[in-house]
């Protein structure tokens, strides 16, 4: 995940199409296996389901392989796609590293391997290109939607962060920081962990409550994802305030449940991880099969923002279907 | 049950008043409460609320632990306790039958580790071990991976509804522990419980039927879990079975050793384990209203609880005899004494 903040860093916002209109051909026929790391969150689920939509579109033959969290089932997955032959591999890496071996064992075989969603550690000629979001940008869009929603006037801010040392709650913690570095009328004047849970959003944020005089001096809430912030959203609603109107809520990922919560004026805006990473990876693998096209080593896909503008009903029911 | 004034100050409640004096150091505004909306609101009542899942596990695991047992399990048995209450509710079925099913989850899961502990024999350690592991995956096959929320009013009211003022996991909580106290204490129960942690084939030979009274403290156990599992559900409006009950089992345990019970079995208190729970509850409440960066969470903590065993240990007991010679008889060693005198004032 180190890899993911340098290439934050140093990679200018290369950002790339959500899905839809663009002309989706060049791979009928093919056969891509698809290594996925299991089904722990509903955005994995969501991730499989929108793989397997792409593949439809695309008009690929995808094979799919459920690792339930192990790396050694993902490295017999790698195996038996490379004994089939296909003509791509798609890696949702499990953890960062031992992937020198089967990968280059790919490269012999002269598949390309393209990884989704998270790095590996190890040399970058062992994978074509690999297909993620910009958690630091996440961060970075939430603070921006801040700065513009609050309009110059003071804001004291709570943050709820996801798991102390977690590679997406260091960085969108950066990103927001960065957003509102510049506006001197915001401030974070509490940040606390949530462990990335309801149960724990809900909990710290009614700590925040007594000690921020009841939530009377609370602007905004920033929560590092959406399970934190609906749970915080009810412990504002207990504490006799109005989330949404009292208390701004932004959180990141966009699952259902916010959309929700948006539609009924409980929180303000959620910025998406995309769970769309297949279609950016197909794209590349489109233009380097036929034409050889060297795509960029680090492909980041979009961190759109959605508001209760965007059709928050629609959006939940959307989502829904996807296995959230 | 003329008991001596002194019995009653327990470094329990001195450890829990100084974390609540620290509390109110880092944040004056702790003991403030107010009442809204027909509720009680305020620090003080969050510690009590928020304490009231692990204070509520910690009373069945007080019993298994008196039997020199140990249930890793009852973080699992909340999560699946929670997910068949939100799934069943969600399926539109009445509240009281919910309910029943979500307990009934519990004691089934409480029956389960009780037979392998006392009829297979099992380490009690692996025993429960297995349905740690296995229950949250049973959980989860349950809610299908996803987080089943639900807006029933009835099942809400028991994780953030309130009674006489104070919130409903409070009431839960103060009622199963007074229920469960009396069961052990005014009648012989908790006397077998601890002759079978002291020994469990004596205890046999001398009549007990110990492999029943086993199973028994083990469904209770998961009786209590689900009870928990049902609160930590209906609070958040969702059961959420990757992440509810996450290692609180390893509080739990912890509040029963804080409030004195020995893991080697043979004595236990089940309101003192009730005020270890609470002990820990202050010290996150504590936390997340000082303000400290969330990297010093476990750090604080950790060595808050270094501070309170050693002040309860035996040696620091032995300490307190010799700096204070006006005191005829020696303290306690250790503060689970107590509560076995109280066994024989209430059976005298």
């Amino acid at each position: 995940m180190k890899l993911l903040n340098l290439l934050a860093l140093s990679v200018s916002a290369l950002t790339v199409m959500g899905s839809g209109a663009m002309a989706q051909s060049g791979l009928e026929g093919m056969t891509i296996g698809f290594s996925q790391i299991g089904s722990e969150s509903g955005w994995r689920a969501a991730e499989t389901s929108v793989t397997r939509q792409q593949a439809e579109e695309w008009g690929v033959n995808l094979q799919f392989s459920d690792a339930q969290q192990r790396q050694e089932n993902q490295i017999r997955a790698i195996r038996s796609f490379i004994a089939q032959d296909v003509d791509a591999i798609l890696l949702a890496p499990v953890v960062a590293t031992g992937w020198e071996e089967v990968l280059s064992e790919a490269k012999d075989a002269e598949i390309p391997v393209v990884l989704l969603d998270r790095g590996i550690e190890g040399p970058e000629d062992l994978y074509l290109t690999s297909v993620a979001s910009d958690q630091v940008l996440e961060g970075r869009v939430a603070g921006e939607w801040l700065v513009d929603a609050v309009a110059g006037e003071d804001c004291r801010v709570v943050e709820l962060q996801g798991t102390v040392g977690s590679s997406p709650a260091i960085n969108r913690k950066q990103g927001f920081e960065e957003a509102i570095a510049g506006a001197d009328n915001i401030e974070i004047v509490r940040s606390q962990t949530g462990d990335f849970t309801r149960a724990q959003g809900k909990q710290v944020m009614e700590g925040f409550l007594r000690a921020e005089n009841g939530g009377a001096d609370i602007c905004a809430l920033y929560a590092h994802n959406d399970d934190m912030a609906v749970g915080a959203i009810q412990a504002i609603s207990e504490a006799g305030l109005t989330p949404g109107e009292d208390i701004l809520v932004v959180s990141i990922d966009a699952v259902p449940d916010i959309f929700t919560a948006i539609a009924a004026g409980e929180a303000n805006a959620t910025v998406e991880l995309t769970p769309n990473m297949a279609g950016p990876a197909f794209e590349a693998l489109a233009a380097y099969l036929n034409d050889g096209v060297e795509p960029e080593k680090f492909i980041i896909t979009e961190s759109r923002l959605y508001t209760a503008e965007d059709d928050p009903e629609g959006e939940a029911e959307r989502r829904r279907g996807l296995g959230y | 049950m003329s008991r001596p004034l002194r019995s009653f100050i327990k470094p329990q409640f001195i450890a829990l008043a100084l974390i609540l004096l620290l509390n109110w150091i880092l944040f004056p505004g702790f003991f403030n409460l107010f009442f809204r909306d027909g509720r009680l609101y305020g620090s003080l009542i969050d510690v009590l609320n928020r304490g009231a899942p692990v204070a509520i596990l910690a009373i069945g695991m007080t019993a298994v632990i008196a039997t020199r047992g140990i249930d890793l399990s009852v973080g699992a048995v909340m999560a699946i306790a929670g997910a068949v209450a939100a799934t069943m509710v969600g399926d539109g079925h009445p509240l009281f039958l919910v309910i029943m099913a979500a307990l009934a989850a519990g004691l089934v899961c409480g029956l389960w580790n009780g037979s392998l502990v006392a009829l297979l024999g099992l380490q009690p350690i692996i025993a429960t071990l297995i349905l740690m592991v296995a229950g949250r995956g049973i959980a989860q096959t349950i809610t299908e991976g996803f987080i089943v929320t639900f807006n029933d009013p009835g099942l809400i009211f028991m994780g953030s509804g309130s009674i006489l003022g104070l919130p409903t996991p409070i009431i839960i909580m103060v009622t199963l522990a007074a229920l469960a106290t009396a069961a052990f204490r005014l009648t012989a129960l908790g006397l077998f419980v601890e002759a079978i942690g002291v020994n469990r084939s004596a205890s046999t030979y001398a009549g007990l039927r110990s492999r029943a009274l086993l199973i028994g403290v083990y469904t209770f156990a998961g009786f209590c879990a689900a009870i928990s599992g049902i609160i930590a559900a209906a609070d958040i409006r969702g059961a959420d079975a990757n992440n509810v009950g996450l290692w609180l089992e390893l509080d739990a345990i912890l509040a029963v050793v804080i409030g004195g019970t020995s893991l080697m079995g043979g004595r236990f208190s089940i309101p003192m384990s009730v005020v270890g729970a609470l002990i820990i509850q202050a010290m996150n409440t504590g936390i997340l209203v000082s303000g400290f960066p969330p990297e010093f969470n476990l750090l604080v903590k950790a060595a808050l609880i270094i501070v309170i065993l050693v002040v309860q240990s035996p040696l620091a007991g032995r300490i307190w005899y010799f700096i204070a010679p006006s005191r005829k008889r020696p303290p306690p060693s250790s503060p689970a004494e107590t509560p076995a005198t109280s066994t024989e004032g209430t059976l005298k």
